[in-house]
Protein backbone atom coordinates (compact mmCIF):
# COMPACT_ATOMS: atom_id res chain seq x y z
CA UNK A 1 0.00 0.00 0.00
CA UNK A 2 1.23 3.46 -0.78
CA UNK A 3 2.03 6.29 1.36
CA UNK A 4 0.80 9.94 1.16
CA UNK A 5 2.85 13.16 1.26
CA UNK A 6 2.20 13.71 4.83
CA UNK A 7 3.62 10.04 6.10
CA UNK A 8 6.64 10.31 4.05
CA UNK A 9 7.54 13.71 5.75
CA UNK A 10 6.98 12.55 8.72
CA UNK A 11 8.88 9.89 8.30
CA UNK A 12 11.82 11.57 7.22
CA UNK A 13 11.25 14.35 9.92
CA UNK A 14 11.39 11.56 13.03
CA UNK A 15 13.31 8.46 11.05
CA UNK A 16 10.32 6.02 12.18
CA UNK A 17 9.48 4.22 9.30
CA UNK A 18 5.98 2.87 8.96
CA UNK A 19 3.72 5.57 10.14
CA UNK A 20 0.15 5.26 10.10
CA UNK A 21 -2.70 7.86 10.76
CA UNK A 22 -3.23 8.99 14.25
CA UNK A 23 0.16 7.98 15.08
CA UNK A 24 2.15 10.06 17.87
CA UNK A 25 5.72 10.58 17.09
CA UNK A 26 8.23 13.25 17.71
CA UNK A 27 9.50 15.21 14.51
CA UNK A 28 12.85 17.18 14.11
CA UNK A 29 11.41 19.87 12.30
CA UNK A 30 13.72 22.13 9.87
CA UNK A 31 12.59 25.40 10.65
CA UNK A 32 10.87 26.93 13.39
CA UNK A 33 9.43 30.19 12.71
CA UNK A 34 7.54 32.53 15.77
CA UNK A 35 6.27 35.64 14.60
CA UNK A 36 5.71 39.33 16.82
CA UNK A 37 4.92 37.22 19.75
CA UNK A 38 8.50 35.64 20.05
CA UNK A 39 8.62 37.44 23.16
CA UNK A 40 6.64 34.80 24.55
CA UNK A 41 8.83 32.08 23.37
CA UNK A 42 11.74 33.60 24.59
CA UNK A 43 10.20 34.61 28.67
CA UNK A 44 9.63 30.49 29.01
CA UNK A 45 13.28 30.02 27.35
CA UNK A 46 14.04 32.21 30.06
CA UNK A 47 11.98 30.28 32.41
CA UNK A 48 13.60 27.69 31.92
CA UNK A 49 16.98 28.78 32.78
CA UNK A 50 18.32 29.52 29.28
CA UNK A 51 18.96 26.00 28.28
CA UNK A 52 21.07 25.30 25.26
CA UNK A 53 19.43 25.80 21.67
CA UNK A 54 19.60 22.66 19.59
CA UNK A 55 19.92 24.04 16.41
CA UNK A 56 19.49 28.17 16.19
CA UNK A 57 20.17 27.80 12.80
CA UNK A 58 16.75 26.18 12.54
CA UNK A 59 14.96 29.20 14.25
CA UNK A 60 13.64 32.13 12.11
CA UNK A 61 11.84 35.18 13.77
CA UNK A 62 9.70 37.74 11.87
CA UNK A 63 8.27 40.54 13.57
CA UNK A 64 5.36 40.78 11.38
CA UNK A 65 1.73 41.45 13.26
CA UNK A 66 2.12 44.41 14.80
CA UNK A 67 4.74 46.78 12.75
CA UNK A 68 6.18 49.40 13.40
CA UNK A 69 5.68 49.02 16.78
CA UNK A 70 2.31 50.59 18.09
CA UNK A 71 3.18 51.21 21.84
CA UNK A 72 6.05 51.35 24.06
CA UNK A 73 4.62 47.50 25.21
CA UNK A 74 5.01 45.93 21.47
CA UNK A 75 8.75 48.21 21.32
CA UNK A 76 9.82 46.72 24.08
CA UNK A 77 9.06 43.31 22.90
CA UNK A 78 10.53 43.76 19.63
CA UNK A 79 14.23 44.46 21.89
CA UNK A 80 13.47 41.83 23.80
CA UNK A 81 13.50 39.58 20.32
CA UNK A 82 16.60 41.49 19.13
CA UNK A 83 18.62 41.53 21.91
CA UNK A 84 17.67 37.83 21.69
CA UNK A 85 18.91 37.60 18.21
CA UNK A 86 22.25 38.98 19.11
CA UNK A 87 22.95 37.24 22.13
CA UNK A 88 21.96 33.38 20.40
CA UNK A 89 23.35 34.58 17.14
CA UNK A 90 19.50 33.51 15.38
CA UNK A 91 20.74 34.32 11.31
CA UNK A 92 16.90 34.12 10.09
CA UNK A 93 15.79 37.16 11.97
CA UNK A 94 13.22 39.32 10.10
CA UNK A 95 12.46 42.62 11.18
CA UNK A 96 9.73 45.27 11.12
CA UNK A 97 10.34 46.34 7.54
CA UNK A 98 10.28 42.74 5.95
CA UNK A 99 6.40 41.57 5.64
CA UNK A 100 4.01 38.30 6.83
CA UNK A 101 6.36 35.77 8.37
CA UNK A 102 4.99 32.83 5.68
CA UNK A 103 5.74 34.88 2.24
CA UNK A 104 9.10 36.25 3.90
CA UNK A 105 10.62 32.37 4.79
CA UNK A 106 9.90 32.03 1.25
CA UNK A 107 11.07 34.48 -0.91
CA UNK A 108 14.17 34.18 1.57
CA UNK A 109 14.52 30.29 0.28
CA UNK A 110 13.54 29.04 3.79
CA UNK A 111 11.28 27.09 3.09
CA UNK A 112 11.95 23.31 0.86
CA UNK A 113 10.15 20.58 -0.40
CA UNK A 114 9.96 17.64 1.74
CA UNK A 115 10.71 19.93 5.10
CA UNK A 116 8.59 19.72 8.55
CA UNK A 117 8.02 23.23 9.11
CA UNK A 118 6.28 24.72 12.42
CA UNK A 119 5.05 28.12 13.29
CA UNK A 120 3.00 30.17 15.92
CA UNK A 121 0.34 30.67 13.16
CA UNK A 122 -2.23 28.83 12.30
CA UNK A 123 -2.12 29.73 8.31
CA UNK A 124 1.67 28.23 8.60
CA UNK A 125 -0.05 25.28 6.42
CA UNK A 126 1.19 27.79 3.51
CA UNK A 127 4.36 25.98 3.20
CA UNK A 128 2.87 23.45 1.19
CA UNK A 129 2.68 25.58 -2.28
CA UNK A 130 5.99 24.77 -2.46
CA UNK A 131 5.64 21.25 -1.04
CA UNK A 132 6.76 21.85 2.54
CA UNK A 133 4.65 20.06 5.53
CA UNK A 134 3.95 23.22 7.78
CA UNK A 135 1.76 23.52 10.69
CA UNK A 136 1.16 25.64 13.20
CA UNK A 137 1.67 25.22 17.31
CA UNK A 138 1.54 26.78 20.44
CA UNK A 139 4.07 29.29 21.45
CA UNK A 140 5.43 27.30 24.41
CA UNK A 141 5.56 24.07 21.71
CA UNK A 142 8.07 26.33 19.50
CA UNK A 143 10.43 26.61 22.69
CA UNK A 144 10.41 23.23 23.49
CA UNK A 145 11.51 22.76 19.75
CA UNK A 146 14.54 25.15 20.32
CA UNK A 147 15.52 23.67 23.31
CA UNK A 148 14.89 19.79 21.97
CA UNK A 149 15.20 20.13 18.38
CA UNK A 150 11.63 18.31 17.97
CA UNK A 151 7.74 18.32 18.20
CA UNK A 152 4.86 15.85 19.03
CA UNK A 153 3.33 15.11 15.81
CA UNK A 154 -0.13 13.06 15.35
CA UNK A 155 0.12 11.33 11.62
CA UNK A 156 -2.64 12.90 9.62
CA UNK A 157 -5.18 11.47 7.46
CA UNK A 158 -4.99 12.60 3.77
CA UNK A 159 -7.95 14.24 1.58
CA UNK A 160 -7.34 14.95 -1.90
CA UNK A 161 -8.79 17.91 -3.59
CA UNK A 162 -9.28 17.91 -7.77
CA UNK A 163 -9.89 20.96 -9.54
CA UNK A 164 -11.07 21.29 -12.63
CA UNK A 165 -10.31 24.69 -14.65
CA UNK A 166 -9.80 26.82 -16.06
CA UNK A 167 -11.86 29.33 -13.99
CA UNK A 168 -14.33 31.96 -15.84
CA UNK A 169 -12.91 35.66 -16.18
CA UNK A 170 -12.92 37.10 -13.09
CA UNK A 171 -12.60 34.21 -10.94
CA UNK A 172 -9.42 33.21 -9.12
CA UNK A 173 -8.05 30.92 -6.87
CA UNK A 174 -9.77 32.51 -3.95
CA UNK A 175 -13.12 31.61 -5.04
CA UNK A 176 -11.76 28.48 -5.60
CA UNK A 177 -11.08 28.11 -1.60
CA UNK A 178 -13.91 29.94 -0.37
CA UNK A 179 -16.45 28.22 -2.06
CA UNK A 180 -14.45 24.45 -0.82
CA UNK A 181 -14.49 26.08 2.46
CA UNK A 182 -18.12 26.48 2.06
CA UNK A 183 -18.86 22.75 1.06
CA UNK A 184 -16.53 21.60 3.29
CA UNK A 185 -17.33 24.00 6.20
CA UNK A 186 -15.01 25.47 9.23
CA UNK A 187 -14.06 21.54 10.39
CA UNK A 188 -14.62 19.48 7.34
CA UNK A 189 -10.22 18.67 6.93
CA UNK A 190 -10.10 18.91 10.63
CA UNK A 191 -6.82 17.31 11.01
CA UNK A 192 -6.04 16.52 7.35
CA UNK A 193 -3.69 16.87 5.26
CA UNK A 194 -5.15 18.32 2.02
CA UNK A 195 -3.73 17.81 -1.07
CA UNK A 196 -4.35 20.04 -4.11
CA UNK A 197 -4.37 18.11 -7.66
CA UNK A 198 -5.16 18.06 -11.12
CA UNK A 199 -4.41 20.46 -14.68
CA UNK A 200 -5.61 23.59 -13.04
CA UNK A 201 -3.92 23.21 -9.54
CA UNK A 202 -0.42 22.43 -11.98
CA UNK A 203 -1.10 25.52 -14.14
CA UNK A 204 -1.01 28.03 -11.20
CA UNK A 205 2.11 29.87 -10.22
CA UNK A 206 3.28 29.66 -6.55
CA UNK A 207 1.83 32.56 -5.39
CA UNK A 208 -1.17 31.35 -6.11
CA UNK A 209 -0.52 28.04 -4.60
CA UNK A 210 0.38 30.01 -1.33
CA UNK A 211 -3.42 31.09 -1.39
CA UNK A 212 -5.28 27.17 -1.73
CA UNK A 213 -2.34 26.14 1.14
CA UNK A 214 -2.82 29.04 3.39
CA UNK A 215 -6.95 28.92 3.22
CA UNK A 216 -7.13 25.41 3.86
CA UNK A 217 -6.28 25.65 7.17
CA UNK A 218 -9.70 27.63 7.39
CA UNK A 219 -11.28 24.12 6.68
CA UNK A 220 -9.49 23.34 9.68
CA UNK A 221 -6.38 21.38 7.67
CA UNK A 222 -3.38 20.51 10.11
CA UNK A 223 -1.56 21.09 6.59
CA UNK A 224 -2.31 21.73 2.57
CA UNK A 225 -0.10 20.36 -0.26
CA UNK A 226 0.68 21.23 -3.94
CA UNK A 227 3.03 18.05 -5.47
CA UNK A 228 6.28 20.49 -6.70
CA UNK A 229 6.89 20.34 -9.87
CA UNK A 230 8.88 22.45 -13.04
CA UNK A 231 7.24 25.62 -11.19
CA UNK A 232 8.25 24.55 -7.62
CA UNK A 233 11.68 24.30 -9.10
CA UNK A 234 11.94 27.55 -10.80
CA UNK A 235 10.41 29.38 -7.85
CA UNK A 236 13.39 28.29 -5.60
CA UNK A 237 15.91 28.88 -7.71
CA UNK A 238 14.59 32.26 -8.29
CA UNK A 239 14.70 32.89 -4.32
CA UNK A 240 18.20 30.83 -4.08
CA UNK A 241 17.95 27.54 -3.01
CA UNK A 242 20.28 24.80 -4.52
CA UNK A 243 18.26 22.76 -5.97
CA UNK A 244 20.73 19.79 -5.40
CA UNK A 245 19.62 19.96 -1.95
CA UNK A 246 15.78 19.74 -2.86
CA UNK A 247 14.34 16.23 -2.20
CA UNK A 248 10.84 16.04 -3.11
CA UNK A 249 8.31 14.14 -1.91
CA UNK A 250 4.82 13.30 -3.26
CA UNK A 251 1.82 10.82 -2.43
CA UNK A 252 2.62 7.29 -4.20
CA UNK A 253 0.22 6.72 -6.79
CA UNK A 254 -2.05 3.91 -4.63
CA UNK A 255 -1.81 5.94 -1.47
CA UNK A 256 -4.73 5.82 0.13
CA UNK A 257 -6.51 8.86 0.32
CA UNK A 258 -9.49 9.36 3.14
CA UNK A 259 -11.56 12.06 1.53
CA UNK A 260 -11.27 12.63 -2.48
CA UNK A 261 -13.24 15.51 -3.03
CA UNK A 262 -13.62 17.11 -7.13
CA UNK A 263 -14.22 20.63 -7.48
CA UNK A 264 -15.56 21.76 -10.60
CA UNK A 265 -13.77 25.91 -11.40
CA UNK A 266 -15.31 26.38 -14.99
CA UNK A 267 -18.10 27.85 -14.03
CA UNK A 268 -17.70 29.00 -10.78
CA UNK A 269 -19.00 32.82 -9.70
CA UNK A 270 -16.77 34.64 -7.03
CA UNK A 271 -17.31 33.83 -4.33
CA UNK A 272 -17.72 35.65 -0.80
CA UNK A 273 -17.61 34.70 2.87
CA UNK A 274 -20.10 36.73 4.50
CA UNK A 275 -20.40 37.64 8.32
CA UNK A 276 -19.33 36.31 10.56
CA UNK A 277 -17.36 33.04 9.74
CA UNK A 278 -15.29 32.05 6.69
CA UNK A 279 -17.60 29.22 5.79
CA UNK A 280 -20.42 31.07 5.61
CA UNK A 281 -19.70 31.22 1.58
CA UNK A 282 -22.35 32.16 -0.81
CA UNK A 283 -21.64 33.12 -4.73
CA UNK A 284 -21.63 36.90 -5.32
CA UNK A 285 -24.94 37.35 -7.24
CA UNK A 286 -26.52 37.12 -3.79
CA UNK A 287 -24.81 39.97 -2.03
CA UNK A 288 -24.19 42.29 -4.73
CA UNK A 289 -25.14 45.64 -3.85
CA UNK A 290 -23.92 45.83 -0.79
CA UNK A 291 -22.46 49.06 0.42
CA UNK A 292 -19.07 48.59 2.08
CA UNK A 293 -16.96 51.54 4.20
CA UNK A 294 -13.42 49.85 3.42
CA UNK A 295 -11.63 47.63 1.36
CA UNK A 296 -8.49 45.53 2.56
CA UNK A 297 -6.30 44.19 0.19
CA UNK A 298 -3.70 42.54 2.74
CA UNK A 299 -2.99 39.22 4.53
CA UNK A 300 -0.99 36.26 4.00
CA UNK A 301 -3.87 34.97 1.66
CA UNK A 302 -4.20 37.28 -0.90
CA UNK A 303 -1.41 40.70 -0.89
CA UNK A 304 1.44 38.94 -2.75
CA UNK A 305 2.57 40.62 -6.29
CA UNK A 306 -0.33 38.32 -8.75
CA UNK A 307 -2.70 39.81 -6.17
CA UNK A 308 -1.49 43.42 -6.15
CA UNK A 309 -1.14 43.01 -9.89
CA UNK A 310 -5.05 42.08 -10.48
CA UNK A 311 -6.45 44.98 -8.10
CA UNK A 312 -4.21 47.30 -10.24
CA UNK A 313 -5.56 45.92 -13.77
CA UNK A 314 -9.17 46.88 -12.30
CA UNK A 315 -8.08 49.96 -11.02
CA UNK A 316 -6.24 51.69 -13.41
CA UNK A 317 -8.02 54.89 -14.67
CA UNK A 318 -10.50 54.11 -11.89
CA UNK A 319 -11.12 56.45 -8.64
CA UNK A 320 -12.71 54.55 -5.87
CA UNK A 321 -15.92 55.95 -4.61
CA UNK A 322 -16.46 58.93 -2.25
CA UNK A 323 -16.94 57.57 1.34
CA UNK A 324 -14.48 54.20 0.88
CA UNK A 325 -11.62 53.46 2.12
CA UNK A 326 -8.94 51.27 0.21
CA UNK A 327 -6.34 49.84 2.23
CA UNK A 328 -3.27 48.44 0.48
CA UNK A 329 -0.74 46.28 2.70
CA UNK A 330 1.69 44.41 0.30
CA UNK A 331 2.90 40.81 2.01
CA UNK A 332 6.55 41.69 1.96
CA UNK A 333 9.17 44.63 1.63
CA UNK A 334 10.25 42.18 -1.80
CA UNK A 335 6.74 42.43 -3.41
CA UNK A 336 6.20 46.45 -2.27
CA UNK A 337 9.72 47.27 -4.26
CA UNK A 338 8.16 45.08 -7.30
CA UNK A 339 5.39 46.68 -7.40
CA UNK A 340 6.53 50.41 -7.04
CA UNK A 341 9.07 49.35 -9.76
CA UNK A 342 6.56 48.45 -11.71
CA UNK A 343 3.89 51.45 -11.40
CA UNK A 344 1.56 49.12 -9.63
CA UNK A 345 1.98 51.40 -6.31
CA UNK A 346 1.42 54.26 -8.48
CA UNK A 347 -1.60 52.94 -10.08
CA UNK A 348 -3.24 52.13 -6.87
CA UNK A 349 -2.30 55.25 -5.35
CA UNK A 350 -4.00 57.92 -8.30
CA UNK A 351 -7.31 55.46 -8.09
CA UNK A 352 -7.01 56.76 -4.08
CA UNK A 353 -5.55 53.65 -2.36
CA UNK A 354 -3.87 54.60 1.00
CA UNK A 355 -0.58 52.24 0.85
CA UNK A 356 0.40 50.45 4.31
CA UNK A 357 4.15 49.02 5.02
CA UNK A 358 4.54 45.50 4.77
CA UNK A 359 3.56 42.98 7.72
CA UNK A 360 0.04 41.68 8.45
CA UNK A 361 -1.66 44.73 9.01
CA UNK A 362 -5.24 45.28 9.21
CA UNK A 363 -5.47 41.23 9.20
CA UNK A 364 -4.15 41.04 12.47
CA UNK A 365 -6.26 44.10 13.65
CA UNK A 366 -3.04 46.66 13.57
CA UNK A 367 -4.82 49.27 11.62
CA UNK A 368 -7.83 49.83 9.94
CA UNK A 369 -10.43 49.02 12.02
CA UNK A 370 -13.83 50.40 11.69
CA UNK A 371 -16.70 51.72 13.64
CA UNK A 372 -20.05 50.09 15.39
CA UNK A 373 -22.01 49.23 11.93
CA UNK A 374 -19.05 49.14 9.52
CA UNK A 375 -18.37 46.91 6.76
CA UNK A 376 -15.10 45.46 5.00
CA UNK A 377 -14.84 43.76 2.32
CA UNK A 378 -11.13 42.15 3.00
CA UNK A 379 -8.76 39.98 0.65
CA UNK A 380 -7.74 38.01 4.51
CA UNK A 381 -8.55 34.71 5.69
CA UNK A 382 -10.74 35.66 8.60
CA UNK A 383 -13.88 37.20 9.21
CA UNK A 384 -14.41 36.40 13.13
CA UNK A 385 -16.77 39.29 14.72
CA UNK A 386 -14.47 42.16 16.35
CA UNK A 387 -11.42 41.17 14.27
CA UNK A 388 -11.08 44.80 13.01
CA UNK A 389 -12.22 46.88 15.45
CA UNK A 390 -16.00 47.18 16.94
CA UNK A 391 -17.87 44.26 17.24
CA UNK A 392 -20.74 45.69 15.41
CA UNK A 393 -19.02 45.66 12.52
CA UNK A 394 -18.71 43.17 9.46
CA UNK A 395 -16.32 41.82 7.43
CA UNK A 396 -17.07 40.39 4.42
CA UNK A 397 -13.92 38.09 2.51
CA UNK A 398 -13.45 38.29 -1.72
CA UNK A 399 -11.06 37.97 -3.95
CA UNK A 400 -8.53 40.76 -5.26
CA UNK A 401 -10.18 41.73 -8.12
CA UNK A 402 -13.60 41.52 -6.30
CA UNK A 403 -12.45 43.93 -4.07
CA UNK A 404 -11.08 45.99 -6.34
CA UNK A 405 -14.15 46.65 -8.18
CA UNK A 406 -16.27 46.82 -5.13
CA UNK A 407 -13.83 49.79 -3.80
CA UNK A 408 -14.47 51.43 -7.56
CA UNK A 409 -18.40 51.12 -6.97
CA UNK A 410 -18.39 51.15 -2.77
CA UNK A 411 -20.63 48.24 -3.09
CA UNK A 412 -19.92 44.40 -3.23
CA UNK A 413 -19.72 44.26 -7.13
CA UNK A 414 -18.62 41.07 -9.45
CA UNK A 415 -15.66 42.28 -11.61
CA UNK A 416 -16.62 40.86 -14.61
CA UNK A 417 -18.71 44.29 -14.46
CA UNK A 418 -15.75 46.59 -14.20
CA UNK A 419 -13.74 45.48 -17.05
CA UNK A 420 -14.68 43.87 -19.71
CA UNK A 421 -13.23 40.20 -20.73
CA UNK A 422 -9.61 40.13 -22.37
CA UNK B 1 6.36 13.76 38.26
CA UNK B 2 2.46 13.45 39.12
CA UNK B 3 1.03 9.64 38.62
CA UNK B 4 -1.30 9.47 36.28
CA UNK B 5 -4.41 7.33 36.52
CA UNK B 6 -5.47 6.96 32.93
CA UNK B 7 -9.14 5.86 33.92
CA UNK B 8 -12.21 8.35 34.93
CA UNK B 9 -16.02 7.26 35.72
CA UNK B 10 -18.37 9.53 36.72
CA UNK B 11 -21.64 11.25 35.47
CA UNK B 12 -21.54 12.25 31.90
CA UNK B 13 -22.42 15.99 30.64
CA UNK B 14 -23.63 16.36 27.64
CA UNK B 15 -22.80 18.96 24.94
CA UNK B 16 -23.60 19.74 20.87
CA UNK B 17 -21.13 19.70 18.73
CA UNK B 18 -19.14 23.09 17.45
CA UNK B 19 -18.15 24.55 21.05
CA UNK B 20 -16.33 27.38 20.48
CA UNK B 21 -12.89 27.77 22.65
CA UNK B 22 -14.88 31.43 23.52
CA UNK B 23 -17.68 29.28 25.52
CA UNK B 24 -15.18 27.57 27.18
CA UNK B 25 -13.86 31.30 28.18
CA UNK B 26 -15.72 34.12 27.71
CA UNK B 27 -13.54 37.04 26.12
CA UNK B 28 -14.87 38.92 29.32
CA UNK B 29 -13.33 36.78 31.38
CA UNK B 30 -9.94 35.87 30.08
CA UNK B 31 -8.12 38.16 32.63
CA UNK B 32 -10.59 37.24 35.53
CA UNK B 33 -8.76 34.84 38.50
CA UNK B 34 -9.17 31.12 37.49
CA UNK B 35 -11.79 30.52 40.47
CA UNK B 36 -13.73 33.30 38.76
CA UNK B 37 -13.44 31.99 35.37
CA UNK B 38 -14.72 28.46 36.15
CA UNK B 39 -18.32 29.84 37.31
CA UNK B 40 -18.92 30.79 33.26
CA UNK B 41 -17.49 27.91 31.83
CA UNK B 42 -19.96 26.62 29.25
CA UNK B 43 -22.52 28.21 30.90
CA UNK B 44 -24.07 29.19 27.79
CA UNK B 45 -24.81 25.58 27.07
CA UNK B 46 -25.67 24.38 30.22
CA UNK B 47 -25.95 26.58 33.09
CA UNK B 48 -26.28 24.17 35.56
CA UNK B 49 -22.43 22.77 34.49
CA UNK B 50 -20.54 25.20 36.14
CA UNK B 51 -22.48 24.94 39.30
CA UNK B 52 -23.14 21.03 39.87
CA UNK B 53 -20.26 19.43 37.75
CA UNK B 54 -18.08 16.78 40.33
CA UNK B 55 -14.73 16.27 40.60
CA UNK B 56 -14.44 13.28 38.25
CA UNK B 57 -17.43 13.95 35.77
CA UNK B 58 -17.22 13.62 32.20
CA UNK B 59 -17.89 16.11 29.34
CA UNK B 60 -18.65 14.48 26.12
CA UNK B 61 -19.23 16.35 23.45
CA UNK B 62 -19.74 16.60 19.23
CA UNK B 63 -17.27 17.12 16.99
CA UNK B 64 -15.15 20.17 16.53
CA UNK B 65 -14.74 20.56 20.63
CA UNK B 66 -12.35 23.42 21.01
CA UNK B 67 -12.79 25.24 17.73
CA UNK B 68 -11.84 29.10 17.22
CA UNK B 69 -8.83 30.60 18.93
CA UNK B 70 -6.06 28.11 20.10
CA UNK B 71 -6.34 29.86 23.44
CA UNK B 72 -4.69 27.02 26.02
CA UNK B 73 -6.82 28.78 28.92
CA UNK B 74 -9.95 27.41 27.69
CA UNK B 75 -8.49 23.90 28.15
CA UNK B 76 -7.26 25.00 31.72
CA UNK B 77 -10.66 26.15 32.58
CA UNK B 78 -12.57 23.11 31.60
CA UNK B 79 -9.87 20.96 33.73
CA UNK B 80 -10.14 23.49 36.31
CA UNK B 81 -14.01 22.42 37.06
CA UNK B 82 -12.68 18.98 38.27
CA UNK B 83 -13.60 17.19 35.67
CA UNK B 84 -11.91 13.91 34.71
CA UNK B 85 -11.39 13.83 31.29
CA UNK B 86 -13.13 15.29 28.73
CA UNK B 87 -14.57 13.10 25.22
CA UNK B 88 -15.25 14.43 22.16
CA UNK B 89 -16.49 12.60 18.41
CA UNK B 90 -13.43 15.13 16.91
CA UNK B 91 -11.45 17.75 18.57
CA UNK B 92 -10.42 21.05 17.23
CA UNK B 93 -6.66 20.35 16.06
CA UNK B 94 -5.13 23.39 18.02
CA UNK B 95 -8.10 21.71 21.19
CA UNK B 96 -6.50 18.55 21.35
CA UNK B 97 -3.10 19.85 21.21
CA UNK B 98 -3.87 21.84 24.36
CA UNK B 99 -5.13 19.46 26.19
CA UNK B 100 -1.85 17.40 26.69
CA UNK B 101 -0.09 21.20 27.13
CA UNK B 102 -1.56 21.48 30.29
CA UNK B 103 -2.77 18.12 31.27
CA UNK B 104 -6.48 17.65 30.76
CA UNK B 105 -7.16 13.46 29.69
CA UNK B 106 -9.02 13.61 26.70
CA UNK B 107 -10.42 10.85 23.85
CA UNK B 108 -12.37 10.71 20.75
CA UNK B 109 -14.85 8.33 20.32
CA UNK B 110 -16.44 8.96 16.85
CA UNK B 111 -19.87 8.51 17.39
CA UNK B 112 -19.77 9.49 21.25
CA UNK B 113 -22.57 11.97 21.00
CA UNK B 114 -24.95 9.06 19.77
CA UNK B 115 -24.37 6.31 22.47
CA UNK B 116 -24.32 9.22 25.48
CA UNK B 117 -27.07 10.85 27.23
CA UNK B 118 -26.87 13.46 29.95
CA UNK B 119 -26.69 12.22 33.36
CA UNK B 120 -25.22 8.81 32.16
CA UNK B 121 -22.94 6.76 34.30
CA UNK B 122 -19.30 6.91 32.15
CA UNK B 123 -15.97 5.12 32.28
CA UNK B 124 -13.15 6.36 30.23
CA UNK B 125 -10.01 4.51 30.14
CA UNK B 126 -7.60 6.54 27.64
CA UNK B 127 -4.53 4.13 28.24
CA UNK B 128 -6.14 1.61 27.02
CA UNK B 129 -8.47 3.02 24.61
CA UNK B 130 -11.61 1.83 26.57
CA UNK B 131 -15.24 3.52 26.85
CA UNK B 132 -18.30 2.12 28.61
CA UNK B 133 -21.37 3.60 29.26
CA UNK B 134 -22.83 2.03 32.51
CA UNK B 135 -26.45 3.15 31.92
CA UNK B 136 -26.85 1.71 29.23
CA UNK B 137 -23.93 -1.33 28.64
CA UNK B 138 -22.30 0.20 25.26
CA UNK B 139 -18.63 -0.08 24.58
CA UNK B 140 -16.19 1.31 22.35
CA UNK B 141 -12.62 -0.07 21.80
CA UNK B 142 -10.46 2.86 20.05
CA UNK B 143 -6.70 3.92 19.80
CA UNK B 144 -5.54 4.36 22.97
CA UNK B 145 -3.30 8.11 23.85
CA UNK B 146 0.16 7.32 23.00
CA UNK B 147 2.31 6.32 25.61
CA UNK B 148 4.64 9.33 25.42
CA UNK B 149 1.39 12.00 25.33
CA UNK B 150 0.31 10.21 28.63
CA UNK B 151 3.49 10.78 29.86
CA UNK B 152 3.48 14.30 29.25
CA UNK B 153 -0.02 14.59 30.72
CA UNK B 154 1.32 13.66 33.95
CA UNK B 155 4.36 15.72 33.67
CA UNK B 156 1.67 18.65 33.51
CA UNK B 157 2.50 19.45 29.85
CA UNK B 158 5.79 20.10 27.73
CA UNK B 159 7.87 22.68 28.92
CA UNK B 160 7.45 20.61 32.51
CA UNK B 161 8.40 17.12 30.45
CA UNK B 162 11.61 18.59 29.06
CA UNK B 163 13.00 20.02 32.17
CA UNK B 164 11.87 17.04 34.32
CA UNK B 165 12.81 14.14 32.13
CA UNK B 166 16.11 15.04 30.09
CA UNK B 167 16.03 11.39 28.79
CA UNK B 168 12.75 11.70 27.03
CA UNK B 169 14.04 12.27 23.69
CA UNK B 170 15.09 8.94 23.52
CA UNK B 171 11.26 7.41 24.32
CA UNK B 172 8.69 8.90 21.87
CA UNK B 173 9.57 7.06 18.91
CA UNK B 174 9.55 3.77 20.48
Amino acid sequence: MGKTFAVKALERASGVTGLVPGQIVDAYPALYMSHTATWRCIKTWERMGEPELFDKDRIAMVMDHISPAQTSKIAGDHRLSREFRDKMGIKHFFDVNAGIAHVVLMEHGLVKPGDLIIGTDSHSTIYGALGALGTGVGFSEITAAWVTGKLWMKVPQSMKVIVQGPLPEGVYPKDVMLKLIGDLTADGATYYSVEFHGSWVESLSTSERMTLCNLAMEAGAKNAFVPPDAETMRYLAEHGVDLDTVEPLVSDPDAVFDRVIELDGTALEPQIAVPHNVDNVVPISQVVGTKVDQVFIGSCANAKYDDLAIAARYLKGNRIADGVRLVVTPASADIMAKAAADGIVTTLIQAGALITNPGCGACAGSGGAMADGEVTLSTANRNFRGRMGSYESSIYLSSPAVAAASAITGVITDPSRVLAPV
Amino acid sequence: MGELVPRYEGRCWKFPANIPTDALVKSRYVFDPMDEIVKHVLEDYNPRFPLEVQPGDIVVAGHHFGQSSGRAIAAKALKATGIGCVVSNAFSRTFFRNCFEIGLPSLEIPDATDIVEDGDHLVVDIAQGFFRNETSGVERHVAPASPFLLRMLAAGGLINLTQSDPDWASTANT
